[in-house]
């Protein structure tokens, strides 16, 4: 194989990898803040409970969101030398920024959050927990930008030629909200939330029906259920605006997303189906009409370009994988939605928890948003191609020339192996977590804390 | 690059740049030294309930401490791309290596003390070892290969087979680097710590300041005998004797201060230690950043390394911005859990 592939199939696996962690660190993040915020109005002991056993399994997915995030970071410039030379000016002031703002702030933070229990006071331990997660939102910020910028580059101008082409930023704020930029954030943020939420369902829902800590359960199980609700909601409409983003900037990438072949003036979209590559054509349950509607173009008037308009080398070539996988995101979107609200029917109605096969789908709910999450990166990342900057360089121009085959099979050997022995003892120390369960506080209370105090913040 | 120059209090963009980066990456070493240096002596100590003890003393900064290694890869990403791209592609199997040692370590720190078994605690404790050594062996074979610099070419590009990187030079700077975190992180742990385990860590770090100074005698030795870019640096400038010999100094009061129980002051030193020794590696490079061994033409300096004026600037505002944030609060954390390690159930 060539460097080419290996390098792109060893940046996929760690980033897809890297991205299992970030969004559970982020939505359990919200969820601490919840119940440490709910702590501290109440004073029910109980919340601290919850926030304390959550914290426990956010440092599980925190400390493998770090160590692999190292990786990411480098590996621009390990497999893409001419992509980080090419975009450095503009790419590297927003990652830049992610460490500054971002990362200081949250590892900082990390400390107090997760040893810090006994040490500081409940509020101020409250504005930790609310500091890493504003902490770890404003690193998605960052990231997404610098993703975006990639799909919609804006404010900056090309110098140079050949292959000392570079491009400089010209307007630092048009790059940062360059047009996808917003919406995607918010579709990251909404997924992260939702992947928090639902691991939080997901083990509520293990214990309710264990019949084990079944009060705090239910109090986490609805609080949980809340925001699912509100974030699923949420993110339907954020998916839509996303897909507008990229039919007005990246017409190719849409006409992959639904797998048309064929300009049309009065498109409709797939519910399902499957893309026939060969004989260029897609077979499956449409909608019609639909996707001149949810774009806002006028139906028999506004022509959406089909994939057959684009030449060859400027259009993605694995259409049918882009296809299934936003597919699947989509579908799982409104899964949940389906789920959450069916949820809250029963609890208005006062049986959620006597629904004993609702319970056993939430357990493996969890999965159904890190599911999308990837996938939606998959679709809209291999959606992007032949492209690294959209329409700009060529991913296939962007490789490590000092690089060879060798050393990239190399390397992804060697993280294929420890990413899967990381992965195996994630599992093993959550479902330890898990099985331990929440710890008991009715015997604790602050008097065992240290006595030192600066100006009463620190107890 | 043909653009003008921009300039702020005298000093052009490229160069506040170049200090900014060096003085990330000088404030990694530093931090991050000591809990590698911690690490390093790992199996030094026998009983669990010490390198628990070991463990907790840095359990809540050693996260913070990395990250000034990203903020450092980010500047260096954002200030300088071309030498971004250069160095990480150069050195990729080392830094394939460098990162899965990284994972390793944290994942140690992490998952050690979530089980009683033996093999469990024993093969993290491991683990934790091999990767803390390495790790800054690691660091000072980068350090020794930017002093003596790499064949580059004209696109910047290494030629020939990484493991020339591994010279007879780069791997004495690995020593001395190693040597020179072990003792800083024996200091840091002299603060955290009492009894049995204190007294031992003062035997310990005698031991070490002898190691480095032996490294870092043999290292310069050989180097200023091997290579006439260093000798003739050391003839031309008088910081060449300055910085090193101050280096040196401040790290033989260290004894002096442990004695004296002043344990802040001898932490000062040891990082001032460190501090002059990477005041050296600028002071040899600037402006150059990559040295390129087989035409000084194709040296990537931080001219033509550099983004754009706009960009340096804007950034030097972000910079402006969030260096005091990250000193305020890495100082909070540092404060509320300063004093001796006391284990409790969140500890590791
Ligand atoms: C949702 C947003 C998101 C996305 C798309 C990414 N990450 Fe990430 N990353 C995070 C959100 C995040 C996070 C939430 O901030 C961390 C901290 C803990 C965690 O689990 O993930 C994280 C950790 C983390 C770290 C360690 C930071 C530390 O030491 O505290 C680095 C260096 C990166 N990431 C870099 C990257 C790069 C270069 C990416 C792209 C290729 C990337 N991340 C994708
Ligand atoms: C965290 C979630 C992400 C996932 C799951 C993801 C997934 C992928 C995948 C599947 C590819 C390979 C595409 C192909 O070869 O067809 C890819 C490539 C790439 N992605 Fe991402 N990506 C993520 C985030 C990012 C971010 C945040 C950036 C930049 C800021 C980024 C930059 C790149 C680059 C430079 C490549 C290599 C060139 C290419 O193949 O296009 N990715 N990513
Ligand atoms: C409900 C219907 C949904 C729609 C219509 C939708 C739409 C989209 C679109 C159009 C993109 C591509 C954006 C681009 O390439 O610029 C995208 C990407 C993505 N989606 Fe969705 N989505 C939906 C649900 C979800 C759900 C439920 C999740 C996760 C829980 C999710 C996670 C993601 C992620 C992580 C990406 C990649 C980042 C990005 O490009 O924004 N999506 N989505």
């Amino acid at each position: 194989m060539d460097v080419e592939i290996l390098a792109r199939i060893q940046f996929a696996f760690t980033v897809a990898f890297h991205y299992i962690y970030p969004p559970l660190s982020i939505g359990l993040g919200l969820l601490m803040v919840i119940f440490e915020a709910l702590f501290l109005r109440t004073g029910n002991r109980q919340y601290e409970q919850l926030a304390r056993f959550y914290t426990k399994i956010f440092g599980l997915t925190f400390g493998i969101g770090v160590a692999t995030g190292i990786v990411m970071e480098f590996e621009f410039g390990t497999n893409w030398a001419v992509y980080s030379r090419y975009v450095g000016d503009v790419f590297g002031s927003a990652l830049a920024a992610e460490g500054i703002f971002a990362f200081a702030m949250e590892s900082g933070f990390l400390g107090l959050l997760l040893f810090g229990w006994n040490r500081v006071k409940p509020w101020v331990h409250f504005v930790a927990t609310l500091m890493v997660l504003i902490g770890s939102m404003f690193s998605a910020v960052w990231i997404v930008v610098a993703n975006s910028w990639q799909q919609t580059p804006t404010g900056f101008h090309v110098v140079g030629e050949g292959l000392n082409a570079r491009a400089e930023i010209t307007d630092f704020w048009a790059m940062v909200f360059n047009p996808s930029s917003v919406d995607r954030l918010w579709h990251v943020w909404n997924g992260s939330f939702l992947a928090g939420a639902f691991l939080v369902l997901s083990i509520s829902a293990y214990y309710i029906l264990k019949k084990r800590h079944l009060e705090l359960s239910k109090k986490a199980f609805k609080i949980a259920l809340v925001v699912a609700a509100v974030f699923s909601l949420a993110q339907a409409f954020s998916g839509h605006s996303s897909a507008n983003v990229v039919a007005k900037h990246q017409p190719a990438k849409l006409a992959a997303l639904e797998g048309q072949y064929e300009d049309s003036d009065d498109a409709g979209i797939m519910i399902f189906g499957w893309v026939n590559q060969e004989e260029r054509k897609t077979i499956g349950v449409e909608i019609p009409s639909m996707l001149h509607i949810l774009t806002h173009k006028e139906r028999g008037r506004d022509t959406i370009l089909g994939l057959n308009s684009f030449p060859e080398n400027e259009r993605p070539t694995a259409i049918n994988a882009i296809f299934q996988f936003y597919h699947i995101m989509v579908g799982i979107g409104f899964t949940l939605i389906g789920l959450s609200l069916m949820a809250l029917y029963f609890w208005w109605r006062g049986r959620l928890f006597e629904k004993k096969w609702l319970l056993v789908i939430f357990v493996f709910s969890a999965l159904l948003p890190q599911i999308a999450n990837q996938f939606g990166w998959f679709a809209a990342e291999m959606g992007r191609q032949p492209w690294v900057v959209y329409g700009l360089l060529r991913t296939s121009e962007a490789l490590s020339e000092a690089v060879t085959a060798e050393q990239v099979l190399f390397s992804l050997i060697l993280f294929f192996i420890v990413y899967l022995f990381l992965f195996l003892l994630f599992i093993y120390l959550l479902n330890k977590k898990i099985q331990h369960g929440p710890e008991d506080l009715a015997a604790r209370n602050y008097a065992d804390a240290p006595k030192r105090s600066i100006k009463g913040i620190v107890s | 690059m043909e653009t003008s120059l921009s300039y702020f209090l005298g000093i052009d963009y490229p160069t506040w740049w170049f200090l900014i980066v060096g003085a990330v990456f000088a404030g990694y070493a530093i931090l991050d030294g000591f809990d590698l240096g911690a690490g390093s002596i790992h199996l030094f100590l026998k009983k669990d309930q010490s390198r628990r003890i070991a463990l907790n003393a840095i359990g809540p900064v050693w996260d913070g401490n990395e990250v000034w290694l990203v903020i450092a890869g980010g500047a260096l990403f954002a200030g300088f791309p071309v030498a971004y791209a250069s160095l990480f592609s150069a050195f990729y199997i080392p830094f394939m290596l460098f990162l899965v040692l990284l994972i390793f370590r944290a994942i140690a720190i992490e998952f050690r003390s979530k089980e009683e078994m033996k093999w469990w605690r024993n093969f993290w404790d491991i683990a934790y070892f091999i990767a803390s050594n390495s790790l800054s062996l690691l660091l000072g074979v980068v350090v020794g290969n930017l002093m003596i610099g790499l064949p580059l070419d004209e696109r910047g590009n290494l030629v020939g087979s990484w493991l020339q990187l591994l010279n007879p030079y780069a791997l004495l700077m690995g020593f001395t680097i190693l040597a020179l975190f072990v003792m800083h992180g024996i200091i840091y742990l002299l603060l955290k710590t009492e009894g049995r385990l204190y007294a031992k860590l003062r035997i310990l770090l005698n031991r070490a300041v002898l190691l480095f100074l032996s490294a870092f005698t043999l290292a310069s030795a050989y180097g200023l005998y091997t290579y006439p870019k260093l000798s003739d640096d050391l003839q031309n400038s008088i910081y060449f004797w300055l910085l090193p010999s101050f280096g040196v100094l401040s790290i033989l009061s260290i004894p002096q201060w442990v004695k004296r129980r002043k344990f802040i002051l001898a932490f000062i030193s040891s990082a001032l230690g460190i501090a002059l020794m990477l005041g050296v590696l600028a002071f040899e490079l600037y402006p150059v950043l990559l040295y390129s061994t087989i035409d000084p033409a194709f040296h990537i300096d931080v001219y033509n390394a550099a983004s754009s004026q706009k960009s340096l600037g804007t950034m030097l505002l972000i910079a402006a911005i969030g260096t005091p944030l990250i000193l305020g609060y890495t100082a909070f954390v540092f404060y509320t859990f300063r004093g001796k390690v006391k284990l409790d159930e969140n500890s590791y």
